[in-house]
């Protein structure tokens, strides 16, 4: 964190144990300091929800997200498999207002003025901000897949906001021809939760297997390696057997083009006629961080010590949307960094005690009913990124007992997790 | 410390462990200037072969002696087959040292010394294997360091106020409110028995890898705030 005056005040007052807040009035006579976050995912609703119960109401929060309900991501390629409903995976941020006194506005952020520290929404607001927190997750880069854009999405869902996309894909995997094919073009690192496309993949076989046993499923990748390989392809062998074929970028799976008209998809010139075509195109970072003039090519810099901004000190940027360093882009990342980035900015507005940056992540994964793997790090922060420190993944040939074991696991952190952003 | 040292230490403290630190990874611009050094013999980026030594591109976490087609010497083809793998610890160990890791082994280097050079090449080499951002169980980029263990672990007084920060760690999992579906409650337990469970993963007793990584990096100070807070959480 930057020595810069509120900073060293706070901690100074803290380490002598002594008073800090009156020090901290704000400048436009505001009496509290105001924290304003966008996004309500992972990253924010953790971060609104740890700065309010931690401040006891010496901090004012707004949280400006768009959707009364979020749809997790985590655990809609189980909605896919038939293993959780949508309404399952819906949270609303009732609690967050009643019980913690945070200002939910739905409402979109459409621009930051830096100078003037104000967020101006769709609505016509302008918010004022003492620190702002982005954490708006993905947006997909223009012209990623060439025959494909937003118009498209219709045709050929991406998936990878969760809600109406994923209930579309669902519907047409129902909707297969006998036989038929599904395709998913995979998207280049990096992107948001590396096993995501291929749990999906997972998801997809499951229900063919039950419902279309003939039907194929062919990715294009343009990567050569993804997360949890070894076991992907091993779970794929032991349960879904010369269902699924993958092109990698040796073969062409880098060059790629679609026709959502005629629903075809080109590998390396070769066309393909499929009746599902799941395009997850490449990613950046959410368009408000870009608004906000604090990204560098596709990616929001952030220190990692508290997650703020390379370009801007009162901007802190959490989850998908910040380039931090080795922690995968995962809901769990995203609480992660979340709750280090509340106490920091809690302590720099408060004079709270700040406590060194600790980061932790594990993804899991499942491959067919009561088949679960997962892999998982702790990480640290340094000068230069978040570090990777240590870690472990599930192995090759677990037992059915252990297999189980982990998924029930995966099921408990799915209530543990969404319990500990929305309260 | 020695990198040979360090490395068999690493495999053997495990029971006594405190908290890893970590050096960061070195400075991946200077490495690339001392990389120099092994350019004759090594080739690395896009389009590499094996030529004098075998390509290095995806060296982290590569098995020794598995580029496919170069002929090993008889020294690294028997740490091949006594299962060493490409991991920080042993690169910067062989290094350092080339011979004192892999006797016989055809490397004719006489090593880095230093162990900042080690550091900036090993983060050079590291731009060409998987980013654990992208692929999250390939190896570390920070170097694990252990530190000495105070003994009367069980006398230690947590601080609940910074057991209260810690919890957020295990909060993306356990429910505050004590709920427990597929991972158990950690609430209100006597602090004892929390202790002695952290240490029993922390010592590798305990067997869930997630538990292992999680309390093998808290200091016993770190835990005993854990379980002062837990035990009287509201
Ligand atoms: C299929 C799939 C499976 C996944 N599985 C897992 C898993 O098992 N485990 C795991 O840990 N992670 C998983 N993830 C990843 C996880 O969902 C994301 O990494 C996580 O949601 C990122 O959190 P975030 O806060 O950055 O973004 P999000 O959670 O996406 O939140 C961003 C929020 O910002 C809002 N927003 C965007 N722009 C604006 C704006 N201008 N104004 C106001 N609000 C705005 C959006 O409406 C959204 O609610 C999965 C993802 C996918 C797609």
């Amino acid at each position: 964190m930057k020595l810069n005056r509120r900073a060293f005040i706070g901690t100074a007052a803290a380490a002598a144990g002594t008073f800090a807040a009156p020090l901290l009035v704000r400048a436009d006579g505001h009496a509290k300091p105001r924290v304003v976050i966008v996004g309500g995912g992972a990253g924010g609703a953790t971060a609104a929800r740890y700065i309010a119960k931690d401040s006891n109401g010496e901090i004012d929060v707004t949280l400006i997200e768009p959707t009364r309900t979020y749809y997790t991501c985590f655990f809609s390629n189980l909605y896919l498999g038939g293993f959780r409903t949508m309404d399952s995976l819906g949270h609303s941020y009732g609690t967050l207002a009643a019980e913690y006194g945070i200002n939910v506005v739905h409402d979109w952020a459409t621009g930051v003025d830096r100078d003037a520290k104000t967020v101006a929404t769709a609505g016509g607001y302008t918010i004022p901000y003492d620190r702002l927190i982005l954490s708006p997750g993905i947006d997909f880069v223009d012209g990623a897949v060439a025959g494909w854009d937003v118009t498209s999405q219709n045709a050929m869902p991406h998936a990878y906001k969760a809600g109406s996309q994923t209930e579309l894909l669902r519907a047409q995997v129902e909707a297969m021809p006998q036989g038929g094919t599904y395709a998913m073009v995979a998207p280049p690192n990096p992107f948001r939760c590396p096993p995501g496309p291929y749990e999906r993949v997972s998801m997809v076989a499951h229900m063919l297997k039950e419902t279309n046993p003939t039907a194929k499923i062919l990715i294009a990748d343009p990567k050569e390696k993804f997360s949890k390989q070894g076991l992907f392809e091993a779970g794929w062998n032991d349960h879904y057997a010369g269902m699924i074929e993958r092109v990698g970028p040796d073969f062409g799976g880098d060059n790629i083009e679609v026709d959502p008209n005629a629903m075809t998809l080109s590998i390396d010139g070769d066309v393909t006629n499929v009746d599902v075509c799941n395009v997850i195109p490449a990613m950046k970072a959410g368009k408000i961080a870009d608004l906000a003039g604090i990204t560098e090519g596709n990616w929001a810099p952030v220190n990692a010590a508290d997650l703020s901004s390379k370009m801007d000190e009162n901007i802190h940027v959490l989850g998908d949307a910040c380039a931090q360093g080795d922690m995968p882009k995962s809901g769990f990342s995203a609480n992660s960094q979340a709750k280090v980035c509340a106490n920091a900015v809690r302590g720099a507005l408060t004079g709270s005690t700040v406590f060194p940056a600790r980061f932790a992540n594990t993804c899991w994964s499942l491959i067919d009913t009561n088949n679960g793997v997962k892999v998982g790090a702790s990480y640290e922060a340094t000068d230069e990124k978040i570090a990777k420190v240590d870690g472990f993944i599930s192995e090759v040939g677990e037992s059915a007992e252990v297999r189980q074991a982990t998924f029930e696991e995966s099921v408990g952190w799915y209530d543990g997790i969404t319990a500990d952003m929305f309260g | 410390m020695k990198g040979v040292a360090r490395y068999i230490l690493a495999v053997s403290t495990v029971a006594v462990a405190a908290v890893a630190h970590a050096d960061v990874g070195g400075d991946a611009t200077r490495g690339e200037d001392l990389y120099r050094q092994c350019s004759s013999c090594h080739q690395i980026g896009a389009g590499a072969v094996d030529r004098v030594g075998p390509h290095l591109n995806g060296i982290f976490d590569r098995a020794a002696g598995q580029s496919e087609g170069f002929r090993y010497s008889s020294g690294m083809e028997r740490a091949a087959t006594g299962g060493l793998v490409w991991t920080y610890e042993s690169l910067d160990a062989y290094i350092e040292d080339p011979r004192s890791l892999v006797s016989q082994t055809r490397m004719s280097f006489r090593g880095f010394d230093d162990q900042q050079d080690r550091d900036d090449v090993l983060a050079y080499l590291r731009l060409f294997s998987d980013n654990p951002r992208d692929i999250p169980e390939s190896a570390p980029t920070a170097v694990a360091v252990d530190h000495e263990v105070a003994p009367e672990i069980l006398a230690i007084v947590g601080d609940p106020a910074y057991g209260e920060y810690l919890s957020g760690e295990c909060t993306a999992c356990h429910q505050i409110s004590g709920a427990a579906s597929g991972i158990p409650s950690i609430t209100h337990w006597p602090s004892e028995d929390f202790v002695i469970a952290m240490h029993a993963y922390k010592d590798g007793v305990r067997l869930h890898p997630v538990m292992q990584m999680m309390a093998g990096r808290l200091s016993n100070e770190e835990i005993a705030a854990l379980a002062a807070y837990f035990e009287d959480i509201e």
